[in-house]
């Protein structure tokens, strides 16, 4: 839609389309709202889009560029009597940092490449190379660049430059019986990806499923359960037995501490007075005196309550039975990832929203906001074409605020992240298509707990062949600097070219990433009416985005039911129906009116839903069944 | 609020509904009876096939659809070439595919599935396992489609090895699965046999040569090494939830679950009664011919009769020889008994002085009461044993555990973990309220093999149990040759019909007890003594059984109802003449 066609006036202007935002967005739509919602980026999404590899490329190109110095033009022009201006932050690049990428696999098709002739070819023909470290690359990039797209380009040289000093021309030469995929193939195969810039997971019985299943968005997205829970210990990658079917299979357990993890999981389930004793102390302790054994507690401790040193018991044993409460619920384990990427889940809160009314723009940002002085109150805002929109509210993302408007109580803390496309399973299994979730515990005091997630090609997520693996923890230094010790460990790279065993890494990437958890939505040098996002938190689950969403909608429409199931088409009165007309006639009428008004984008979702369903995942499946209950339920 | 989704209210969706339900269930009616009608004429065309698919595929669950189904297909088979039959029964098997998406468990869309399956020319087995993994992955426990799975295989000949994994996969992703436990019990015997030959019959005869005959009949067992594995993968089961019964149950048949051969047990001459009785280790239906006494050699003609009478089937049997053959005590006399229909016969020698004889094998040496448990080897039974305590130690109040140590305990050493096993039937009786009174049955049970046992090893005819909270008599067949009994102080209400099988006894101790009804004490030549004080007898008539025991000397019925009614003591002198003692 071209700018000018945009209408002045509007109930909700929402600027960014992350999670938060696009929940609100679509809450606000859903009840008869006029929300217009628009996003300065050319993507959906914001931090919490996904990517396919060429588009994460180009990505990574906009974080290495220089923040262009932004012209503040003079919009003073358009202020009415008793009107200031707050000017918005034009760049969101804060927000992520220290990108740096790189490459082990060689730069192209190795069709020629005989293994055994590696060694000698090395030094002539670099494209022959099975492991490319970045300082190998920075000699040739000069002469690939002509042969790459300008992006990769600055992609490469990007990785030159970051290095790291350790990353010696120590190159196994012994390997290479393993057909690699090379860099020429991801690229080639880019759009095979979906590749998430914050990696999370839903929770079976979470705010977020919940919430999906209360709205319908659930008709727009399709799940693939998480098939296994991981954990890392002892240098060896571990199968973490949570249903009752994992303890029943699981090898590494004797017969008795089946019984005993049985026990103790099922006596979770309900506080006892034992439980309550123990409440403000620490759960290692509890644990401790349960009695379990070394292998049951650290898997209770770390992979089933995600604990930390300072958890205490109450909070140990409330998130092992949220763990357990969603066990079964879809799968064997708690958790649902959605196919395509999670990015997928703020544009279904999008198409809500569209759905219902609501105007998209990308591209397209605001500007400045015109505050009357007297009340302190966001009247309109100016976007970035300079038309002046009146709007009741003003939902903005925090990254778009300036710096010096925002409070916080704590100083902002970032994430660091890494994702790494390898050519195989952590645990290899009978089955190649397993989406797994690994705790890895601090490899020592004072480091971070981190999270990790590996996907399969059939999350579609990432090309045949390859795992997408997502690494998340708090930041203490950079995200490499965090990261890349455990990758070395885990993973075969030019680094640790003797672990034979483990998967290799084709290509990786690392950068930080803020922690929205510290943001308050209120609180801010901002208008009365205006309410700001944070980006992603580091937890695994939605609720932070989710609660954010329900809060600033209770703040705003406090009578109104928070995302009520949207009706199905067919149930829908169109302008000019007969209200009490039913039979024949009626369906007649409908569906003339359908086609004359509204009725394409209905007509155009049915369709949309018929295509997901024939990509058949199971857990769509079972979505659909429990939305058929909600809509039973429905008044 | 502006710009708001109207939506159509409820009751106007319920008016709807209610109209198009309407609207279906008139098209539905119309198409019935148009079959029905079309049925009555003969007609077998294909018009037919397409109105009965219409209706079925809306109710699958309509049987009579279903047979005028399959008269149209197998006239079509008569005029219709191969191929073009091949093509029809394709076109129903996809059909059907559609009707089980309807409703999984339609006994009649699987019996039509099974039937057009043998009927296909050239059938697809492998598609049809599939279909059948699917359902079973949707539903694990879907019986329709484990049963017409098994003919699937069947008729595909599947390797069994191949049907092993399968099963160990359904149990893997859930073990609580009858149909996947019982499966395997089914196929590791085919798979491991215990002898070394491949596949011995199941009919074959034990062999006769091999020394002391076993009681237990061996087919249908596992080798060693698979029951071990086994044992693993059942333990697993059991400890990872003690509650689920499926596992339990496998497991006990793992530990193996004996029948007994069927055998004459014992063979009794007596002198005084002219009579022979024989005893079978199982009740055995004798009548007619099925006996054949040959008293010094020559074939006698005798009726058997069953103890008690009324049985068919009993494991004891009785005959009077002619009067005079063998009175005289100054005589010997050997007496065989040929049981015709196992080709089995026993001997018997009544020597001279002798007013009685018998012959038999002692519950003691045929380890009668181990059966249940005792195929398997004293160290496996031990170690399994051991597994269970310790899970008893991790859940002491788990019923199958209980249930499960008692049995153990019972086949390795009935009367050393006699203790053991009182305190732990004890816990399962608080447990487990509801079947308090089966365990307690249970309990009485095993206390008279117990009992049997211990008399055995005494060398006696005393079976005294007093006070062993009894709650039921059983094993009374082993008791042939008991004179003297003692029950007092239990809990029996009944002396059931199976008592007359007691042949010998003469004094019955039975005060202290909630006895109200005597039906078993019937025809006993030599009951002298009949004590019955403190019990629930309350009518005369619950006393007629005594009076066809010729020998009845002494009753005590003092403290039970029936002593109180007027003019009782007439009525029982008229009834038991023989009664010479009488307490009231």
């Amino acid at each position: 839609m071209a700018a000018e066609d945009l209408p002045s006036e509007f109930d909700v202007v929402i600027l960014g389309t992350g999670l938060a935002e696009s929940v609100v967005a679509a809450a606000f739509s859903r009840v008869g709202q006029r929300v217009l919602h628009i996003d300065r980026r050319s993507y959906y999404a914001a931090n919490w889009a996904s990517f396919t590899f060429n588009s994460l490329l180009t990505w990574i190109q906009q974080h290495h560029e220089e923040p262009q110095p932004e012209e503040l033009q003079d919009w003073s022009s358009l202020l009415e009597e008793g009107e200031e201006l707050i000017y918005l932050s034009n760049s969101d690049s804060a927000s992520i940092r220290n990108v740096q990428v790189f490459c082990f696999t060689s730069e192209e098709d190795e069709e020629e490449g005989a293994p055994g002739t590696k060694e000698d070819d090395r030094g002539a023909a670099d494209g022959d190379a099975v492991k490319e470290t970045p300082e190998s690359q920075s000699a040739d990039a000069k002469d690939k660049a002509k042969k790459q797209k300008a992006e990769e380009e600055e992609e490469e040289e990007q990785a030159s430059q970051t290095k790291g000093e350790e990353l010696s021309a120590a190159q196994s030469q012994s390997e290479a019986t393993r057909k690699k995929i090379s860099y020429a193939q991801l690229v080639k195969e880019g759009r095979r990806f979906n590749i998430d810039l914050v990696s999370k997971l839903l929770y079976s019985r979470g705010s977020l499923v919940d919430l999906l299943i209360k709205s319908n968005v659930s008709r727009y997205a399709e799940f693939k359960n998480v098939t296994r829970i991981l954990t890392y210990r002892h240098g060896n990658v571990q199968q973490v037995p949570c249903s009752r079917a994992d303890v029943f299979a699981s090898r590494q357990l004797s017969v008795v501490e089946k019984r005993k993890l049985m026990r103790f999981l099922t006596s979770c389930v309900e506080e006892t007075d034992e439980q309550r004793a123990y409440k403000a102390r620490p759960y290692l302790e509890f644990l401790y005196d349960q009695r379990l054994g070394e292998n049951l507690q650290h898997f209770l401790f770390h992979s089933i309550a995600m604990a930390t040193e300072d958890t205490t018991t109450e909070e140990g044993l409330a998130s092992t039975r949220h763990f357990l409460r969603c066990l079964g619920r879809y799968g064997n384990t708690p958790f649902l990832f959605p196919v395509y990427g999670l990015g997928e889940i703020p544009q279904c809160f999008c198409r809500m929203c569209a759905v219902f009314g609501g105007i998209y723009c990308l591209r397209h940002s605001v500007n400045c906001l015109l505050v009357e002085k007297d009340t302190n109150r966001c009247k309109a805002v100016i976007d970035s074409r300079g038309q002046r929109i009146s709007c009741r509210h003003f939902v903005v993302e925090d990254g778009f605020v300036a710096v010096d408007r925002k409070k916080r109580a704590t100083p902002p803390r970032f994430l660091s992240r890494a994702v790494l496309i390898t050519d195989s399973s952590i645990l290899p299994s009978s089955s190649d298509q397993q989406v797994s979730m690994v705790t890895v515990p601090p490899v020592a005091a004072g480091c971070p707990t981190v999270r990790m997630v590996e996907l399969c090609p059939s999350t579609m997520t990432c090309m045949a062949g390859t795992h997408l693996v997502h690494l998340t923890c708090q930041s203490v230094g950079s995200a490499f600097e965090d990261l890349s010790p455990l990758v070395t460990t885990m993973f075969r790279t030019t680094e640790s070219p003797d672990r034979e065993t483990s998967p290799s890494v084709l290509w990786c990437l690392y950068f930080n990433m803020a922690d929205g958890s510290g943001l308050d939505v209120k609180g801010h040098d901002l208008p009365s009416n205006v309410f700001v996002c944070s980006g992603p938190d580091g937890g695994l689950s939605h609720e932070h985005a989710v609660r954010q969403a329900e809060w600033i909608f209770k703040q705003i429409l406090p009578e109104e039911d928070f995302c009520p199931p949207a009706p199905n088409p067919e149930d829908i009165i169109y302008n000019g129906e007969n209200a009490s007309s039913t039979g024949e006639e009626e369906e007649e009428e409908e569906e003339q009116n359908k086609q004359g008004e509204g009725g394409e984008e209905w007509k155009e979702e049915g369709k949309e839903e018929g295509v997901k369903q024939q990509e058949g995942g199971e857990e769509g499946g079972e979505e659909g069944g429990e939305e058929g209950g909600e809509e039973e339920g429905e008044e | 609020m502006h710009g708001r989704v109207k939506v159509k209210s409820t009751a106007q969706q319920e008016e709807e509904k209610r109209k198009e339900r309407e609207k279906k269930l008139k098209i539905y009616v119309a198409a019935r009876d148009a079959c029905f009608s079309k049925r009555k004429e003969g007609v077998w065309d294909d018009g037919a096939l397409q109105i009965t698919q219409q209706l079925l595929s809306s109710n699958p669950d309509f049987g009579t659809l279903w047979n005028y189904r399959r008269e149209i297909l197998m006239h079509l088979e008569t005029v219709k070439d191969e191929d073009e039959v091949q093509k029809i029964y394709e076109a129903e098997l996809s059909f059907l595919e559609s009707c089980l998406k309807v409703n999984p468990k339609s006994y009649g869309s699987w019996h039509h599935r099974g039937w057009v399956s043998t009927r296909l020319p050239r059938p697809d087995w492998a598609k049809e396992l599939g279909l059948c993994d699917r359902c079973l992955s949707l539903d694990d426990r879907n019986f329709h489609c484990w049963d017409y799975r098994r003919m699937v295989v069947k008729k595909s000949g599947v390797p069994v090895d191949r049907e092993l994994a399968f099963t160990d996969r359904l149990i893997g992703s859930n073990f609580s699965n009858y149909s996947s436990w019982h499966y395997r019990s089914t196929l590791l015997p085919l798979l491991h046999p215990e002898s070394p030959e491949p596949l011995p019959s199941p009919r074959r005869p034990p062999p006769r040569s091999s020394p002391p005959a076993s009681p237990q009949n061996h087919s249908h067992r596992v080798c060693e090494a698979q029951l071990l594995k086994e044992y693993e993968l059942v333990q697993n089961a059991f400890f990872t939830d003690p509650n689920d019964q499926s596992a339990w149950f496998y497991y006990r048949w793992l530990l193996g679950r004996a029948e007994r051969e069927e055998m004459i047990s014992c063979v009794l001459v007596s002198r005084e009664e002219e009579t022979v009785t024989v005893a079978f280790s199982r009740p055995v239906d004798a009548q007619p011919g099925g006996l054949m006494l040959l008293l010094d050699g020559q074939p006698q003609t005798v009726e058997w009769r069953s103890v008690p009478p009324r049985f068919k089937h009993s494991p004891v049997w009785i005959c009077d020889l002619p009067p005079g053959t063998i009175s005289d005590v100054t005589n010997e006399h050997n007496l065989t008994v040929h049981w015709m229909e196992r080709h089995a016969h026993r001997d018997c020698a009544l020597y001279t002085g002798r007013t009685e004889s018998w012959c038999r094998d002692s519950a003691t040496d045929q380890e009668l009461f181990r059966s249940e448990l005792s195929v398997e080897k004293t160290s496996v039974l031990q170690s399994e044993l051991q597994s269970c305590k310790q899970l008893q130690e991790l859940e002491p109040l788990n019923k199958w555990c209980l249930l499960t140590i008692i049995l153990l305990m019972r086949a390795l050493d009935p009367l050393g973990y006699e203790k053991e096993t009182l305190a732990h039937f004890q816990t399962l009786r608080e447990v487990d309220l509801m079947r308090s009174a089966y365990y307690s049955d249970l309990c009485s049970k095993f206390m008279i093999e117990n009992t049997v046992l211990k008399m055995e090893y005494a060398e006696v005819r005393v079976f005294s149990i007093s006070d062993k909270k009894l709650t039921t008599l059983c094993h009374l067949d082993q008791l042939l040759l008991v004179t003297h009994m003692n029950l007092s102080s239990n809990q029996l209400q009944r002396l059931p019909p199976q008592f007359s099988m007691l042949q010998c006894l003469e004094v019955l101790e039975a005060e202290n007890n909630l006895i109200e009804d005597l039906e078993g004490v019937f025809h006993l030549p030599r009951l002298e003594e009949v004590l019955l004080k403190n019990n629930k007898i309350s009518t005369l008539a619950d006393l007629r059984p005594l009076a066809s025991c010729p020998k009845l000397k002494r009753l005590d019925l003092r403290g039970n109802p029936v002593s109180g009614l007027e003019e009782v003591e007439a009525a029982l002198t008229e009834l038991l003449p023989s009664v010479v003692d009488l307490l009231l």
